[in-house]
């Protein structure tokens, strides 16, 4: 537990809070690319998503996409498009493989958000005279919301964690002073930047579950839980 | 290309090593998480607990626990237990709700039918419940081997050699075939695991495949 102290000592040290390279700024660099990416995966995947769950067409590419994808190793990908397009384009192509890996979440919640509503839901809606943007906006896509986050949860998940890979190539982040303190065996250093990395991915993924809870309608959440039907019953009875 | 056929004898080397790293997570995934999941179904209080800790070890990013782990165990980070254990622990934190997942999801009355036949408790877990919980199971062990295969190339930055070793020689000599034979051959490997599972699946489990047939014809 020696290495626990030391690694606590190097975190709250003058020198990892002033200057270039401090902590705050490696943060900062972290949350950065992870909004960014996931903004653009969000503005990307949830459109292409619904337009797929309200129309049905091309849902097969959905499990196809998410599936392969799982199967892409994250670290290769920034690599290989930091490589491909250039290592002066490297921020660009580093948040691209990030956009890419956030894709496949996002899309899968929002297809599945609408593909799981039932269609008697769906019908009722149109035979009550809702146009198709009606029924998109004010039915599809607040039904849709609990997948939608549990997505939104799974996305910021991976590129929290692929965004400590970014180091490799030179664009700071937490990782850094992981990356760059293997090779010198300064592990109170890396042990400390884990221990902060760890930290901002729990937090991160506690502020997005609890956004979802927050985001979605009250009547939805209603209805998720357990049976409705017992609670149609007991309300016969009262009546 | 002419890199590739300089190099397959070492692609073939690292991608035995890449499948002998990721076989040992998948197995202690399943053998640990099954039974974990099944107390984290039977019980509300165990179920809070248990999914509560895998949920939190699973957001920790794998490069980070590479770092937390070796402390805590008396490990050396650049050893090939500690990327090992460290993938078991992901693997456990996956399957552990699919499987809790998968005994949820069988029929109450497949159950109490069981019961009312005789099966004692343990009988009733591996005659029914086990079986009927199969296809959820193979669903959830496909999963961790897909993600496990991905995870294990990240283990070359703490020094334990695997197919994402071509990603960072590659990268440092700049040679874009060696980055992309490492991400294909990953991937290949992935699916080479995905498609055993499957295949074993149906030999295990060969009702499955009928049950999924059946509802085909119906609809």
């Amino acid at each position: 537990m020696d290495l626990l102290r030391d690694a606590l000592v190097w975190l709250f040290s003058a020198e990892q809070f002033q200057g270039d390279g401090s902590l705050p700024q490696r943060i900062a660099e972290h949350l950065g690319y992870t909004s960014v990416a996931v903004v653009v995966a969000i503005v990307l995947a949830l459109p292409l998503g619904y337009f797929i769950g309200h129309t049905g067409k091309g849902h097969v590419w959905i499990v196809g996409i998410t599936g392969g994808a799982r199967a892409l190793p994250s670290f290769g990908l920034i690599l290989l498009l930091v490589l491909v397009l250039g290592v002066s384009q490297r921020q660009s192509a580093a948040i691209l493989a990030l956009v890419l890996l956030a894709i496949p979440p996002l899309l899968a919640g929002a297809y599945a958000g609408v593909a799981q509503i039932p269609r008697s839901v769906i019908d009722s809606a149109r035979s009550q005279g809702m146009t198709e943007a009606q029924i998109l906006f004010q039915v599809e896509i607040p039904l849709s919301l609990p997948l939608v986050m549990g997505g939104l949860r799974g996305a910021v998940l991976q590129v929290v964690a692929t965004a400590t890979l970014v180091a490799y190539v030179g664009l700071g982040g937490l990782g850094y002073d992981i990356i760059q303190g293997i090779p010198l065996r300064r592990f109170d250093q890396t042990l400390g930047a884990a221990i902060v990395v760890a930290l901002l991915a729990l937090v991160l993924d506690a502020a997005v579950a609890g956004a979802s809870r927050w985001a979605t309608p009250r009547g939805v959440l209603l209805g998720s839980f357990g049976d409705v039907r017992a609670r149609d019953s007991s309300l016969a009875r009262t009546r | 290309m002419d890199w590739i056929l300089a190099n397959s004898p070492m692609i073939g080397q690292l991608t035995l090593d890449h499948v002998r790293l990721s076989i040992i997570p998948i197995l202690v995934g399943f053998i640990v998480a099954t039974p974990l999941g099944w107390v984290a179904h039977r019980w509300k209080w165990s179920r809070g607990i248990l999914l509560g800790v895998v949920g939190l070890l699973y957001t920790i990013p794998s490069l980070a626990l590479f770092m937390i782990l070796p402390p805590l165990l008396g490990l050396s980070v650049l050893s090939e237990a500690n990327v090992l254990i460290a993938l078991s622990l992901y693997a456990v934190a996956i399957m552990v709700r699919s499987a809790a997942d998968a005994f949820s999801s069988i029929e109450p009355r497949a159950l109490r039918a069981a019961t009312a036949v005789g099966y004692g408790e343990w009988g009733r877990f591996f005659a029914v419940e086990l079986p009927l919980a199969g296809p959820v199971l193979l669903a959830g062990i496909r999963v961790v081997a897909v993600s496990t295969v991905s995870l294990v190339t990240v283990g070359v930055l703490v020094g334990v050699s695997s197919l994402g070793y071509f990603f960072t020689d590659g990268f440092q000599r700049r040679i874009v075939p060696e980055v992309l034979a490492g991400v294909v051959m990953t991937f290949l490997v992935a699916l080479f695991f995905d498609g055993l599972l499957v295949l074993a699946g149906r030999w295990i489990m060969p009702w499955a495949s009928l049950a999924t047939a059946d509802r085909g014809r119906v609809t």
